[in-house]
Order: C-alpha cells, then structure tokens, then sequence
C-alpha cells in the first residue's frame, strides 16, 4: 500500500544564502495492508520528514513514492487530495481547526467530506470521543479551548473517524495516561484487523511492541 | 473525478502601458475545489481576480469556464448580457469592503432578494422566505431582515454579502480578501461559515487574500504571486510547509504561526 | 393670431430647427415605446419645473387648428396651468379650453384626465424625473445597460422595500409600469390611480423632461403594465369616499381642508370632469322635477 524507493529530500533556504541541508537520502521501505510499521532513529533522522513526504506535505527531491497506486511525486494537488480525502489518513501531534468549530463537527468533518450523512457522521464521531474520553460536555465546544492531552485525543478521533486504508500516525500516545493510551493502541489495531496499512512514529517502545509488526530505522536512510 | 475543470485561466496578463498587472497566469480549478491566491499589496493579485472575474479584459490570456448550457465557454468570447447574467447567477463575488457589495440603503431582505429578482422571482412571500432562510445560515437574526446594512457590524455586513451572493446556489464564487479588516474573532466565525458553505454546496471558491492563516483552513491549493507572476502554487500545506521559491519562504517566515 | 405674436416669436415660441429635432426624438420615443430619447432641451421663459419639457413637446407637435388644454394637479386654474395655456395663447394663437372632450392636445402635470381620451387626442406629460431605476442606482451609464439588456430586478427591489416597511406597496405615485413588453418607465408623477389609464389609450401618449433632457412615449393602443408582485398584486387605490361636490365614487380625490377646525373634504382633482357631473347631475335633477 505504501511504497517508497530510492527518496531523498533536500531544503533549499534561499534566504540564508541559498544552504542546502539533506534530511532524508535514498530512503525505501513498503507497508502492506493489514500490517503496522514503525519508523524508528534518533530525534532528528528523517522520520516526520518521510512521513510528510509520504502524506504528500513536503515535496521529495528525487526517487519514487506510492501510496495505493497513486504516484505521490509529480501528482497534481487534486489528485493528493482526492487521495486524503478517501484513502490517506494522518494523524499529527499537532490539531489545527478552525477557531470555534465544536468537537463534534471537527471529529466529524472527515466523515462529511466523503459524502457520509450528518447523523451517521456524528453518530461515528461520538462514539470514538466517548471512547477517547473527552466528557461529553465538551463536545459542543471548540477543541481549542481544550488541554494538550484534551487536544490530542481530538486529534486522533479526526484522524480515525473516516476508515482510510492507508493510515500515517506520529506520536500518537504521547503524553497520554495509560487508559487513553490503551484506546489509541485498539484503534490502531482494529484499523488493522480492517485491512489498513500504517505506517507510524512510536517513541513509546512498549506500544511499538504491541501494534508494530517491523521497524524501519531511518538513520540507514542518510548518506554517510 | 471530473475530466473537466469548472473554470480555466490560461496565460492571462494584464498591463497598463508599461506597468504589468499580472503576467502570465495559467491555471484549472475543477468543482468544489478552493484555489487562494497570495501575495503582498501590489503583487497582482487582485488585478488576476478582476481580470478572470469579468470585471477587467485581460490583454492577453483567455479564461474558459464551463457554463451549465454549452459546455467550456471563454468569457471574453460571452456577449455582455450573458456575461452580467452569468454574473448574478452562477458566479458570485464577494468584495473586502462590504459598501461595494451591498446596497446599503436596502434592506438586509432587500440585499439578498436582489438576485433573485434579477433572475425572474415575483413572488414576495417566497422571496421573503429565501432571504430569512439565508439571513439564518450566515448567522444573522431574522429580526434583522427589514434593517439596513449599514446598522449592521462589518462581520455582520460581510456575511450578508455572502448571503446575497450565494442565494442563488452560484456555483464559483470569487473573494478578495473576505476577512480583511475584521477582528480576529469575527474573522474566524466567518471561515468556519464559508468552509461549511463550500462543503455543503459543492462550491469552487477563487480566494485572493495576504493572510496565510485564511488559506490555511479554507484553500486546497494556493498559488503564490509576485510582482505580478505566480512564482510557486501547489498544495496549499505543501506551499506553506515545504516552500520552494525564495520568496515563498521569505513569505511563510515573516508570518506568525501561519 | 394677434399681429404682437407674428411679429416677436415664431409659432409656438420655438424655431423650426428646435422642433424639427424635437420631433425626431419624438419619432424614435413612438418607435421604441417607453425609452428614454435623449433631446437637446431648450431654455424655456419659465424655470425648470415648471413643465419646460412639456411645453417643448407640445410646441413641437402645436398646430394652429388645434384646441389647447393644460392639466396641473387635474385642475384648469392653477397658476401653472393657466400661465401654459397663456403661454400658448400669446405665442401660437391656439384655441384654449378647460373640457378635455373638446381639446386636441392636453398637456398635463400629476393627472390622467378621467374622461376616457380618443384617437385624435394627444396627451403630454411633464416629467420631473425620467430615469425610474434612479432611486436604487445613481450612474447613468449603469442605468442605460440595465434599460438596453432589461435587467429590472431592481426596480421589484423597490416595491419590495415598499412592503416590507409598510405592508404594501406604497408607492403612490410614479408608479413603474413596463411598456410593449419591453421597457420599463416612469410615468411622471401621476397617482398610481392613473396607471390604468395609459394602458391600451387611444389617444398618443408622449412625456418631455426639459431638465433631464429626456422625451419618451407610448403610442396609441400599446400595452402598459404596472410592475407588481404575484402576492401582493398591483392596485389602482383612490380615497374610500365620494365627490363632495358631484358625488362620484369612481374618481381621483383630493382632499381639502375646509376650515380652521380641521374640516375636510374630498372632491374629485379632475376639475373639468367635475363641473361635467355637477351640470349632468343638475340636468337629471330639472328633468325628474
């Protein structure tokens, strides 16, 4: 489902008399359906940046990337986003929403945007905030207002209320208590029991040890 | 997918004797996509809006778009009637300054009635009913109807353009920076508003604006100009994230948090 | 014709040239019913205002056969009506008369006659203010599109303001009406009582504005409909009481204070039509005596 060959990424910073700075080089790996990998290497090694390359959000230097049969380098904007629209979920650490937009529509949105009815879409959309445990009180607030934990788990409702057969997840138990932590890990693994490939950032070795199938180190992606 | 694009902009430039308002600007919006344009004061930006919007001829370039009779049609090739019926039927505009896009010594009513008056509708009852429904979903008191604009906030007068505007179910809808001049707060009512509207009516909305954080939450794809050439477009969070050209990145490090 | 008329002024005051181009734009106004010809209105011996483009319209189409009748507020003896009839008097030794039955051209200000009006009539309006999309858009070059490309939303924008303030349309007078199917116009400021009078008239029908520079015009027998809403229809409303003096229900009234304690009444504005009713009512009266 992921296929990545022979990827390199290279910043220009125009503005600081043209620096190139290589993150990533010749990196290849493939995630099949129903299989969880995990990127590993230290803080700084290219995992988000092949992530995001992956996702579509950073632009690759060189070589080749695949995510279910659409070719991530050279496509148009509108194929990438008929892709995340449908088939290419990302669930970030960071949630980014519109200012005042209730929890309930942010979880939802994914939902409505591929067509599925409101009532099903929050029906979806309420299920995964009771099981994220954010109190229902809050659902009809915007998840701005909200903890960094709060956020978070916002965050991850969004990303796996639409079932995208192609799934990036970056740190997604980070700052989470073990129940929550718990929840995050079943979703992950009921989204492989469906058949999605994930591809995902785990610094957490414990959790990488219950949903990861194998691990990429990215460090083997750099050029000497 | 759709073969077609809704709305096509091929190699359009713009000049005023020697002066360039923009140069060169090529590209295909298809349905129910969002396309912002950005750039500094005097990149171009709005002079590309007026020229593809029908209010400006280019000097050069031919803007096609694909009208619901005949198919992908160039707008300079349009006859005048057809071009303003166009205008207040399947095209919509909504102005930064919302004097320009309203009557102020209309009523709220009036206002969003207007267009459909324009196009035939006779009946005050029905017409009447549109615009509260209207007045409703841009989050402005029914009770308000029969008041003039000009009593209104400038939130409140910008979403009653857009109520004007949409009620007649355009299907593109050109903005020159719709959230210019409003508080940080009203700004955000009124994204959350036109990105719930674009989604429910399948609109393709031309976006012009020099806040990135507007493109951000409401462009698929974002087209940067300069000096009146689009210097990179793509992926709005790729444009913003990943920036190729210089002055992309000059762009995205001088704003806060974009 | 008095030897002082022949001497100082050409008939009816204007030169030949003035009329021949008046005429023209009359042509083109009978031609294209209800739009706006613009005409280069002359300097008139009396302010704008006072009915100069009237008066111009009818110089032009003035002959020394005709029987002169001049309309202000539906009455024959205002200062304004009898200062025209004057005027045509001394400049174009016309016949003058009050009975609108008997007059070949009648020009007026505020009034359709109620007496139905024939072929051989021809009825000149005074026009303050040509233009009706005016009140809703103030540039002319915009107007002139809306008018060649019959975009007149606008104009039920202003009935519709009409309701919603008032609960009906409550433009009294000037009201827009659409001409042959194709313009829209103003009728000059005439109640919307009269409206239905221009529809399908007999007689010709032509409107001068001397300030605005304006002439236009509905021939014989054309269609004039009066704009409306499918909902609140258009209505020709007249005061709900009868002619204090010949006691008709069926005209235009006017009121007028009687008194210092507030007494009024109502009288028909008409005042030819009026004196018609009172000596007809009289006559019936001797006969059933």
């Amino acid at each position: 489902m992921i296929h990545v060959e022979n990827v390199s990424k290279t910043f220009t910073l125009h503005n600081q008399h043209g620096a190139v700075i290589e993150v990533v080089s010749r990196a290849n790996l493939d995630v099949h359906s129903g299989e969880c990998v995990a990127l590993t290497g230290v803080s700084g090694s290219g995992k988000s940046t092949l992530m995001r390359m992956i996702f579509g959000n950073y632009l690759a230097a060189s070589g080749q990337i695949t995510v279910d049969g659409v070719r991530i380098v050279g496509a148009s904007p509108r194929e990438i986003i008929a892709l995340r629209r449908h088939r290419l979920g990302y669930v970030s650490q960071f949630l980014r929403v519109v200012p005042r937009v209730s929890t309930l529509d942010v979880v939802s949105e994914p939902l409505l945007r591929v067509g599925t009815s409101e009532v099903e879409a929050h029906g979806g959309a309420k299920d995964l905030l009771a099981r994220l445990r954010i109190p229902e009180p809050l659902w009809s607030l915007s998840p701005l207002t909200f903890s960094g934990g709060e956020q978070q788990r916002v965050n991850i409702a969004r990303g796996f209320a639409h079932h995208y057969p192609v799934l990036l997840v970056d740190e997604p138990t980070a700052s989470l208590d073990g129940t929550n932590r718990d929840t995050v890990l079943t979703l992950i693994e009921e989204a492989k029991a469906r058949g999605a490939a994930i591809l995902g950032i785990f610094h957490d070795a414990d959790a990488r040890a219950r949903v990861c199938d194998r691990e990429i180190d990215v460090s083997g992606f750099k050029t000497p | 997918m759709q073969d077609e694009p809704l709305f096509s902009a091929s190699a359009v430039s713009k000049s005023y004797g020697t002066h360039v308002g923009c140069r060169d600007v090529s590209f295909d919006l298809w349905p129910g996509e969002v396309l912002g344009i950005v750039g500094e004061s005097g990149s171009g930006k709005s002079t590309l809006l007026n020229c593809i919007s029908g209010q400006l001829d280019p000097s050069e370039g031919d803007v096609l778009y694909r009208t619901q009779d005949d198919g992908m049609k160039s707008t300079q090739a349009m006859s005048e009637p057809e071009l303003r019926k166009l205008r207040r039927t399947d095209w919509a505009f909504v102005h930064q300054n919302p004097r320009d896009g309203l009557r102020l010594s209309v009523s709220a009513g009036g206002n969003v009635g207007e267009r459909l008056m324009a196009v035939g509708a006779r009946h005050y009852g029905d017409i009447r009913r549109s615009a509260s429904e209207w007045l409703e979903r841009v989050e402005i008191s029914t009770a308000r109807i029969d008041d003039r604009p000009s009593t209104f906030s400038g939130g409140m007068q910008q979403r009653l353009q857009i109520a004007r505007n949409l009620v007649t179910h355009p299907r593109l809808i050109f903005m020159d920076e719709p959230t210019g001049g409003l508080d940080v707060s009203v700004q955000a009512r009124l994204l959350d508003l036109l990105r719930s509207l674009v989604r429910e009516l399948g609109l393709s909305a031309i976006i012009v604006t020099h806040d990135l954080a507007v493109v951000r939450l409401l462009a698929d794809r974002l087209m940067v100009m300069k000096d009146g050439s689009v210097v990179e477009q793509g992926l709005t969070d790729q444009v913003l994230d990943d920036p190729q050209h210089a002055y992309t990145q000059l762009l995205v490090s001088s704003v806060l948090m974009p | 014709m008095s030897a002082l008329v022949r001497e100082h002024y050409n008939f009816a005051y204007l030169d030949e040239h003035t009329k021949r181009m008046i005429r023209r734009a009359l042509l083109k106004g009978v031609a294209i019913p209800g739009y706006q010809v613009p005409f280069a209105s002359r300097e008139m011996p009396m302010p704008y205002g006072w009915g100069t483009g009237g008066v111009q319209v009818s110089a032009a189409c003035m002959v020394p056969e005709d029987r002169v009748k001049v309309i202000d507020q539906g009455a024959d003896d205002t200062t304004n009506a009898i200062s025209i009839r004057k005027f045509f008097e001394r400049t174009a030794g016309v016949t003058v008369t009050e009975r609108t039955k008997e007059a070949t051209l009648i020009q007026t200000r505020h009034r359709i006659p109620e007496q139905p009006l024939s072929e051989d009539q021809i009825l000149v309006y005074q026009v303050p203010i040509p233009e009706p999309l005016r009140f809703l858009e103030p540039r002319e070059t915009e107007t002139r599109k809306m008018h060649a490309l019959s975009e007149y939303g606008l104009m039920h924008v202003k009935l519709y303001e009409d309701i919603s303030q008032h609960g009906e349309i409550a433009t009294s007078y000037a009201y827009p009406a659409e001409v042959n199917g194709r313009h829209v116009f103003d009728p000059s400021p005439i109640p919307k009582f009269d409206n239905p009078k221009l529809d399908n008239s007999p007689a010709l029908q032509l409107f001068g504005a001397g300030r605005e520079q304006r002439i236009y015009a509905v021939p014989p027998y054309t269609r004039v409909r009066s704009l409306d809403f499918e909902d609140y229809p258009f209505v020709a409303a007249r005061a709900e009481h009868r002619c204090a003096l010949c006691g008709s229900t069926h005209t235009y009234l006017d009121e007028v204070i009687i008194d210092d304690e507030g007494g009024r009444m109502f009288v028909c504005s008409d005042t030819d039509y009026c004196n018609e009713q009172q000596r007809a009512n009289a006559e019936a009266e001797r006969d059933a005596g």
